[in-house]
């Protein structure tokens, strides 16, 4: 387990010795104050520090494999009183073959209870630290691996928003290159060239990427130019960009989904000429986008709020901005506009 | 001689049909249509043998048009993916044709058409039916109801619908704008229709769960729904148990 990697073992060894030879210290003190000489005060801290130090280890090593559940303590006291009762006895019994004397005999019987209730106490004290510990790893550990499947999901969210090439799209464009290929062979040429430097364009594009919006509108215009082929003189559109907004930068293939968007809303909710309008401006630091679309509004509601299938160019500005106020929707007078604002980092 | 047209909202596509075509002189295409109107139009003018029809159309789908057409002739699909509709073919069209299709698919297809339509001439009715009743689970058919009033087709987004009522072999559509009458039962609309927002209260009735604003008790075990628009619509004993679950109450 990784737990045991967060602080060196051998330092906490050795924290742990320290403690236990401190604590035999303290004891053979005592014990020595009593009136006992030091051969015998220094016995008793042995050996009791001995039973205690190992009644510890194992409540510690519990612990780090099975932590209680919260509220259900009870296991933990019982764990510790037996621990502790065995460490007293342990000494009551062992103690007498080792230091011999009546009066000893009789001090040792005598502090039994007293003996008990430290040994209680030391064990449940570090049975405690033990259990705050673990806690506190187990707790780092989650948080640890929580942002990572945030990352993961996140990355992966990404790059689905971004990669979701209509497959309606695909087949049609081939469809339509089929029936050039018989009376215009060189226009059928020409589509399959577009087609393929577009979808070139896409699986090489990175999503952490930011780009020019020149770059962004050239392969754009790849995209635009096959649905024009497909659609005839029903489809025209009209691209605005001035040189300061076509140097700025943005998110690439960020545009793409709002003019597929415009387009198949535009075509497949008239009837009649489609004129699809991209604009492009600064305002401050930020680069406006401003796409346009007829639309129907006796029988399309554009929900409130983002509308149309435009969800996923908003999750993907607040996955990158961490803002979710930079796309906004209006629909009036049978044009939808689509509106993204882009700040310029 | 077989009459047929071709719709489909592509000209390239249309090409294609055309082209296929040349070799089979005892068909001849009457018209070329951009998009579901148009087809609606030229399948009452020409009374065709047999159609080309993409399903993907502006304003309504292939399916919403053939719902529309009283004897539906002949079906041959052409599209380009769409899994719903793949699936309605499989079960019950003449035969679909995914773009894009070459030439020796495009002839199997036309000549399982001439051979069955030798051997039934009447076009195949039934099939059409159970081809709309599998289409029908498509989403777009989630979002909209197609009726047609008189000749011209109205688009009736579900939003817009207060509450349905069976109305003899019909189902009489009610809106803030008046009623209008499609030719389907009450179980397709309580199948189809998105069951958060429409709740079948009564054998005869569906309703917008929407539009409710009161409900009053009426006789034994029955109540009234009152709507927004001052409609009063019946609710059954276990309507109202359904209603209150939808409704959380």
């Amino acid at each position: 387990m990784a737990i045991t990697n967060h602080i060196s073992t051998p330092r906490l060894y050795a924290a742990f010795a320290a403690c236990g030879l401190v604590w035999a210290g303290l004891q053979t003190y005592v014990v020595h104050s009593f009136g006992f000489i030091w051969y015998i005060a220094s016995t008793e801290g042995l050996v009791c520090s001995i039973l205690l130090a190992s009644a510890c280890w194992l409540i510690n090593n519990n612990l780090r494999y099975y932590q209680p559940e919260k509220g259900n303590y009870l296991n933990i006291l019982i764990w510790i009183g037996a621990l502790g009762a065995i460490c007293t006895f342990g000494a009551r019994w062992i103690l007498p073959f080792l230091a011999t004397g009546p009066a000893y005999t009789n001090f040792l019987l005598n502090s039994l209870t007293i003996r008990f209730f430290i040994n209680f106490l030391a064990i449940g004290w570090v049975a405690m630290i033990s259990m705050l510990y673990y806690t506190q790893l187990d707790q780092k550990e989650n948080e640890k691996r929580k942002a990572e499947a945030e990352q993961l999901a996140r990355d992966a969210e990404l790059y689905n928003l971004r990669q979701q090439l209509q497959p309606h799209f695909l087949f049609n464009s081939l469809n339509s290159i089929n029936a050039l290929i018989g009376f215009k062979p060189d226009e059928a040429r020409r589509m399959i060239h577009q087609l393929s430097d577009f979808l070139r364009g896409t699986l090489k594009k990175d999503d952490q990427q930011q780009v020019p919006l020149t770059e962004e509108l050239t392969h754009l215009n790849l995209y635009l130019d096959i649905e024009k082929v497909r659609f005839g003189h029903r489809l025209q559109t009209e691209i605005s960009c001035d040189k300061s907004s076509g140097e700025a930068v943005l998110p690439s293939m960020l545009l793409q989904p709002i003019v597929e968007n415009a387009i198949k809303f535009g075509l497949y909710d008239t009837i009649g000429d489609v004129v699809v309008s991209i604009r492009a401006e600064m305002d401050g630091n930020y680069l406006i986008l401003m796409v346009q679309n007829p639309y129907d509004p006796q029988t399309s509601r554009p929900r409130k709020g983002t509308g149309f299938g435009l969800r996923g160019v908003q999750r993907r500005l607040y996955l990158l901005f961490a803002r979710n106020d930079l796309m906004e929707t209006h629909a009036n007078d049978n044009i939808f506009t689509t509106i993204i604002k882009v700040p310029q980092l | 001689m077989k009459r047929a047209l071709i719709i489909d909202d592509e000209p390239l596509a249309r090409m294609v049909v055309l082209e296929y075509l040349q070799a089979y002189p005892q068909i001849e295409v009457m018209q070329e249509c951009n998009d579901g109107f148009e087809g609606l139009k030229a399948i009452q003018q020409y009374q065709p043998d047999l159609i080309f029809l993409d399903v993907q159309m502006p304003k309504i789908n292939g399916f919403e048009m053939l719902e529309l057409v009283e004897n539906p002739p002949a079906v041959i699909f052409t599209t380009a993916f769409d899994e719903y509709a793949i699936k309605a073919f499989e079960a019950h069209a003449v035969d679909y044709l995914l773009k894009p299709f070459n030439k020796d698919r495009f002839n199997k297809a036309i000549d399982k058409y001439l051979s069955s339509s030798v051997a039934e001439p009447a076009p195949a009715k039934k099939h059409t039916e159970d081809l709309l009743e599998t289409a029908s689970h498509s989403p777009a058919q989630h979002e909209r109801i197609v009726v047609k009033t008189g000749t011209k087709v109205k688009i009736i987004p579900v939003q817009d619908v207060l509450y349905l009522a069976a109305d003899d072999d019909y189902v009489s559509v009610y809106t803030a704008e008046g009623s209008y009458l499609k030719n389907k039962t009450m179980n397709f609309f309580e199948q189809t229709l998105d069951p958060k927002y429409f709740v079948r209260v009564h054998r005869s009735y569906i309703i917008a769960i929407q539009q409710i604003t009161r409900i009053d008790p009426y006789e034994k075990d029955a109540h009234l729904a009152i709507l927004k628009s001052g409609a009063k619509v019946p609710v059954s004993k276990t309507g109202y148990v359904k209603l209150k679950q939808v409704l959380g109450i």
